[in-house]
């Protein structure tokens, strides 16, 4: 099934007799869905774009790739900078933006631009019972009404099918730099990730390989600016040592890369960055990888239940890669659950949208 | 504006409603006097006004469990009440409600500098929340030009913004976790110290729901390291149409400023005449402010001041000292009180896309002339979040009526050029009726549903956000 028009799909769901499992490029493929393929690649395209307004409105089969091309060519870019599963999950084919709204998916700068749900500034979407249904808009601030589009960003396709979405877009930098922390224990770590992240010095992305003993901080913007404040963050950072500046590969950070070629099951945990040493250490990892200045987990693992572990957790586990006998999401305390229910019931009533996903 | 008739049964059961309250909380947390009642007849859109059945003051998360089940299980509806500075009439009751003020909660909880945030109660105003972390060098950025007064509660009900939103976003993406009572007297805490929501983004929804799904007693919120320092430039301009292509400019250019802040002569004037902060007299006027270290700011005020240059500016000033900053402020700052001096003033918020600026400004001063009623526009230019103040007299017959029009239509112009009916203010009762302008039959069903999972009773607040003719089967349910 692969609609042409809101009103096809719209049809094609009121018409739907069974589950409907919904693609994108079919990148981001964990979870347990089931049922036909519905290929949203057919309703693609760019169809506002104003730079001056830092704006930009693209129907969700859009590829990403020409999303980021469009903005490249005005000096802009989605600042959220949205992770690419494929190497970490072993998929092909081509991510969509659609995809990177249902699943919420950002990258290292969430740490001090916010989350691919911030900058998401409307939605457009079909709901299980085939009703077209428009939420926000393509302006920076509106109040007007309840706030669908973050409930529909990281809802993974359970509450409607999207249809086209409305992003701000930022300025492109002029340059960037990394220091580099080398010999840190994890508490050290995010002990220096807190104190750069506590500086006025606006770093944008704070991450630690502890296989390679490497403690990152990346800073971005005009020349004169990123090298003033790589002077002043080495001040900050003295006493955990004398950083050194090195060209690093922000996208290999991004993309966990470091687990791809690793066997094994990777796990996406999100805590308060104070909290994470001790939980790396009581989980029993295969290797870790921490980002947003400790607030990011990534776990690989031998499989099993890694949410055993982690007793009563201060946050969530997802897990990303890998076959265990366990909701892929963090199971909700019971009234939560009930709200979420209760949601998905009124916005798909016969459970027919990527049945089985996230409940 | 209308509202719902009252709900007789409640009305005549208010003794038994008062003594099962008074049961549960202090003595002085329960007012059911007439005349004390009145102290909550409206919140700052005054043209409407109705004492609540009584109020409650209740002083933590549990008390008002206790009085949100009382009246769950008694059928009565249930109005929360942050600091009540709504000009939306966000809080305005009805004669059968209680008011549910959160002004006792205002206990900071708990401070965490290395992870960078604080967990307050709602009653807390906006601006006690930098307050109680500013010595450590941190602060809460979202601020509503009445954060003095204005509660977090209510901030999170309205998702409320302030001129600096175009770098650090509104309260919705400075918020991490809260704990929320339902209207049954169920406890939930939403999100937490940790970033995005591990199942549904729940935290999102309720985030300018005007509380219609919950009444948020605790709020994590995400605190930041303050800038080194902030610098603005004013500029003066001939014409609207250029001003809105130095704004565009500026942003193509690359720089982000913390805040673009526009005024029109109507605005400039009276805001002369009543704070003499010595800006030209010119058509359009903006205040751009950008952030960062003396030689940070100073590169990009440059660069801004060269964009600003070629478009043959009347006027171009940049701060050299804090004191040259705050005069150029003084007059943005002014500028509600310098309308409030010519006469009474209605004051919108419908967003635009930004390229719409200039037609938007010369309808609104066609409008103007035929409705006869003088409008001043102040707003962030940055975000297209406009703020025209239509001046009217409250005095004289028909006047808020035809103000109300002309406010309705500013309104409809806002949505037809691909804006909203409002960025920050929230709809209340007063932007309610206009949401089919903005959103079709299905947009309000799929919203008025998830009312239905968090309140199924719709006693809270409900006579808001909705038309009452769309909301009415389920009120009436």
């Amino acid at each position: 099934m692969k609609p042409n028009s809101e009103q096809d799909l719209a049809q094609l769901i009121t018409d739907a007799n069974g589950p409907l499992r919904i693609q994108g490029g079919g990148t981001r493929s964990y979870g347990h869905a089931t049922g036909d393929v519905l290929d949203m690649s057919a309703m693609s395209g760019i169809t506002l774009y104003e730079p001056g307004a830092l704006t930009i409105v693209a129907k969700a089969g859009t590829p990403l790739s020409e999303i980021n091309a469009t903005l490249a060519a005005e000096n802009q870019r989605l600042a959220f900078e949205p992770m690419d599963h494929r190497a970490l999950l072993g998929t092909a084919g081509e991510p969509t933006i659609g995809g990177v709204v249902a699943a919420n998916v950002s990258g290292p700068r969430r740490i001090s631009v916010g989350a691919c749900r911030d900058f998401l500034l409307g939605v457009r979407f079909i709901d299980g019972s085939g009703n077209i249904i428009k939420n926000g808009g393509r302006v920076m601030k509106n109040v007007t009404g309840y706030d669908l589009v973050k409930l529909l960003a990281g809802s993974y396709g359970t509450l409607g099918v999207l249809t086209e979405v409305s992003f701000k877009v930022l300025p492109n930098v002029a340059s960037q730099t990394t220091l580099v922390l080398t010999g840190l224990d994890d508490a050290q770590a995010v002990h220096a990730m807190s104190a750069a992240l506590s500086s006025p010095y606006e770093v944008t992305g704070a991450a630690h390989d502890p296989s390679a003993g490497k403690t990152r901080f990346r800073l971005e913007g005009f020349v004169d600016s990123v090298a003033y404040r790589a002077k002043e963050l080495v001040q900050v950072l003295a006493p955990f040592g004398t950083p050194s500046e090195e060209d690093t590969d922000w996208a290999a950070i991004r993309d966990v890369s470091a687990f791809a070629d690793q066997p094994g099951n990777v796990w996406q945990i999100s805590v308060k960055p104070s909290d994470a040493p001790a939980l790396v250490a009581q989980m029993g990892a295969k290797a870790v990888q921490y980002d947003w200045g400790g607030g990011l987990i990534w776990a690989l693992t031998n499989g099993g239940d890694l949410r055993a572990k982690l007793g009563d957790l201060k946050g969530h586990a997802t897990l990303i890669r890998g076959v265990a006998d366990v909701p892929t999401f963090q199971p909700e305390p019971a009234p939560l659950a009930a709200i979420s229910t209760g949601l998905r019931k009124k916005f798909d009533p016969r459970n027919i949208l990527n049945r089985g996903l996230m409940a | 504006m209308e509202m719902p008739a009252p709900n007789a049964s409640v009305l005549s059961r208010k003794d038994q409603i008062v003594s099962r309250l008074r049961a549960v909380l202090h003595d002085n947390a329960v007012i059911s006097d007439e005349a004390e009642t009145r102290a909550y007849e409206c919140d700052a859109l005054t043209a409407y006004r109705c004492p609540p059945l009584c109020a409650v003051l209740p002083s933590n998360t549990e008390e008002v469990a206790a009085v949100l089940k009382i009246c769950h299980e008694m059928g009565v509806p249930v109005v929360p009440r942050g600091s009540g500075t709504s000009l939306a009439g966000g809080a305005l009751p009805t004669a059968d409600s209680v008011i549910l003020g959160v002004a006792k909660m205002s206990a900071v909880i708990e401070t965490n500098y290395p992870d960078r945030y604080i967990k307050v109660q709602t009653g807390r105003t906006n601006l006690s929340v930098t307050g109680a972390v500013e010595t450590n060098g941190f602060f809460y950025a979202p601020d509503p030009s009445s954060q003095l007064a204005c509660a977090i509660a209510g901030n999170i009900a309205m998702n409320s913004g302030g001129a600096h939103c175009l770098k650090y976003g509104v309260t919705t993406n400075n918020l991490l976790g809260v704990t929320m009572v339902m209207m049954d007297g169920t406890i939930v805490e939403i999100g937490g110290a940790h970033l995005d929501a591990g199942g549904l983004d729940l935290l999102g929804v309720i985030c300018g729901s005007e509380g219609q799904l919950g009444v948020v007693t605790e709020a994590t919120l995400r605190i930041l390291p303050k800038p080194e320092g902030a610098r603005p430039v004013l500029m003066g301009y001939d014409s609207n149409e250029v001003a809105g292509q130095v704004v565009t400019d500026i942003i193509k250019a690359g720089v982000l400023p913390v805040a673009i802040e526009f005024m029109d002569r109507p605005c400039i004037e009276a805001t002369e005449a009543f704070a003499k902060a010595g800006y030209p007299m010119c058509e359009a006027l903006l205040i751009v402010e950008v952030e960062g270290s003396d030689a940070e700011i100073d590169a990009q005020l440059a660069l801004i001041m060269e964009i600003a240059a070629k478009h043959n500016p009347v006027e171009l000033r940049e701060a050299k000292s804090s004191d040259e900053a705050a005069r150029i402020w003084l007059g943005r700052k002014s500028a509600f009180g310098a309308m409030g001096q010519i006469n009474d003033y209605m004051c919108l918020d419908g967003t635009i896309p930004v390229s719409q600026l200039p037609y938007v400004l010369r309808r609104i001063g066609e409008m103007s002339a035929e409705y006869g009623l003088g409008v001043g526009n102040v707003f962030h230019a940055g975000d297209g979040n406009m703020h025209p103040l239509i001046l009217f007299d409250a005095n004289k017959p028909g006047d808020l009526e035809l103000c109300e029009a002309f406010g309705a239509d500013i309104l409809r112009l806002c949505v037809e050029v691909g804006g909203c009916l409002t960025g920050e203010h929230g709809v209340g009762i007063e932007k309610r009726d206009l949401m089919t302008v903005q959103y079709d039959p299905a947009d309000l069903e799929a919203q008025m549903a998830i009312k239905d999972v968090f309140d199924p009773a719709w006693l809270l607040n409900a006579a808001k956000v909705f038309p009452l003719a769309s909301s009415e089967a389920r009120r009436a349910a």
